[in-house]
């Protein structure tokens, strides 16, 4: 029974990443997409939260905003539309932190 | 599986209806069934045919309108906030007293309902917005 | 017929400042209709939504929290609020509405929609949903 949560705002922008870590359990997944993406920027202070989760980014989007590969935290799983499209299916519900 | 997608924001303002449009077509190019897909709040204004964007960036509107036409999508804006934001198809003009209408084809317009039953119906339902 | 499922809205904006609330509120009224096991959730600054003694008069909109009030006429029994956000805003249950429906299976008692629960509470509750709308 797990969850796939949607995070489409920057977390330096808005609190949506911060929430949502905060309902993650064990077995969910967070999916970065947008604005999103800037979170799994390594380097960066919001990197922190993402520690112990599963989480993947849409790579279109780190592209379109020009974050190349070698900035990512580690372990961050890169999906394309179809990938998204399966993580949706393979989770049992879907939570988007607008 | 089968899939109710919902639309929060209006087109080019927010990257909601892209990312909609992009995971829809996905779906659909896995063997998936799209439900619906429901345009709620700002969303109603991807559902306008007067738009005229500029021509060397992707048209938004469109690019639902030729979908819905490719794949037999049912593209749902929500009355009462189109009633608010201004997108009439020829019955709402005319029940309304507006002299025109604007929705853009493929799409129609319908109540909230039709979002609750996308829920009900479908296995996911994905929301994309702000 | 299909099963029912739980439906869960999620709610963390303000009022006024944007109309999240209000539009969100409009579906939980219309789905109300379809007969499935809903909750509510306020997390963040979505529990500003429920402060009691709001005043649009000089606003020049329209005032929509007594629909809150309505909730329970609408057999919305479940209202979820985060107890750490209204702690970060400085509220207590004391600020927002008295929100109550009647349990016509206890001869009519009045009982609390709303249940004050910690964020890691609310977490159980959110994984047990079937459908999570957002706005």
């Amino acid at each position: 029974m797990s969850m796939l949560h949607v995070v489409n705002k920057s977390p330096y922008e808005r609190d949506a990443l911060a929430t949502c870590v905060g309902y993650y359990r064990d077995g969910d997944t967070l999916l970065l997409i947008e604005d999103g993406v800037y979170a799994a920027v390594a380097a960066g202070k919001a990197a922190a939260n993402l520690k112990g989760l599963k989480v993947a980014a849409l790579s279109s989007d780190l592209k379109a905003r020009g974050v190349g590969e070698d900035k990512l935290i580690e372990g961050l799983q890169l999906v394309d539309y179809a990938g998204f499209v399966d993580l949706v299916a393979t989770a049992d519900r879907v939570q988007s932190w607008l | 599986m089968k899939f109710t997608i919902q639309v929060n924001e209006g087109p080019y303002q927010h990257q909601a209806s892209d990312s909609a449009y992009q995971f829809t077509k996905a779906a659909l190019d896995k063997g998936h069934e799209i439900f619906r897909v429901f345009f709620y709040h700002d969303g109603v204004n991807n559902g306008t045919r007067l738009a005229t964007p500029p021509q060397d960036d992707r048209n938004v509107m469109k690019r639902w309108s030729d979908l819905a036409a490719e794949h037999n999508l049912d593209l749902v804006v929500c009355v009462a906030a189109a009633q608010r934001r201004g997108i009439a198809d020829p019955d709402e003009a005319r029940r309304n007293g507006k002299d025109a209408d604007n929705i853009a084809p493929g799409f129609r317009i319908s109540g909230l309902g039709q979002l609750i039953e996308g829920g009900i119906q479908s296995d996911r339902l994905v929301v994309f917005g702000d | 017929m299909s099963a029912i499922k739980k439906f869960m809205y999620v709610n963390r904006r303000a009022p006024y400042g944007t109309i999240y609330a209000w539009e969100s509120l409009e579906v939980v009224l219309i789905g109300a209709a379809f007969d499935q096991d809903v909750s509510l959730a306020f997390i963040g600054d979505g529990v500003y939504q429920l402060t009691a003694n709001q005043d649009t008069t000089g606003a020049g909109f329209k005032n929509f929290s007594p629909t809150y009030a309505a909730l329970g006429d609408y057999e919305v029994t479940k209202v979820y609020v985060e107890k750490e956000s209204l702690e970060e805003r400085g509220l207590s249950l004391d600020d927002l509405q008295h929100l109550t429906w009647e349990d016509e299976d206890e001869d009519y008692a009045e009982k609390d929609s709303i249940r004050l629960v910690s964020r890691a509470e609310l977490a159980e509750v959110l994984a047990d949903q079937d459908v999570l709308f957002n706005f």
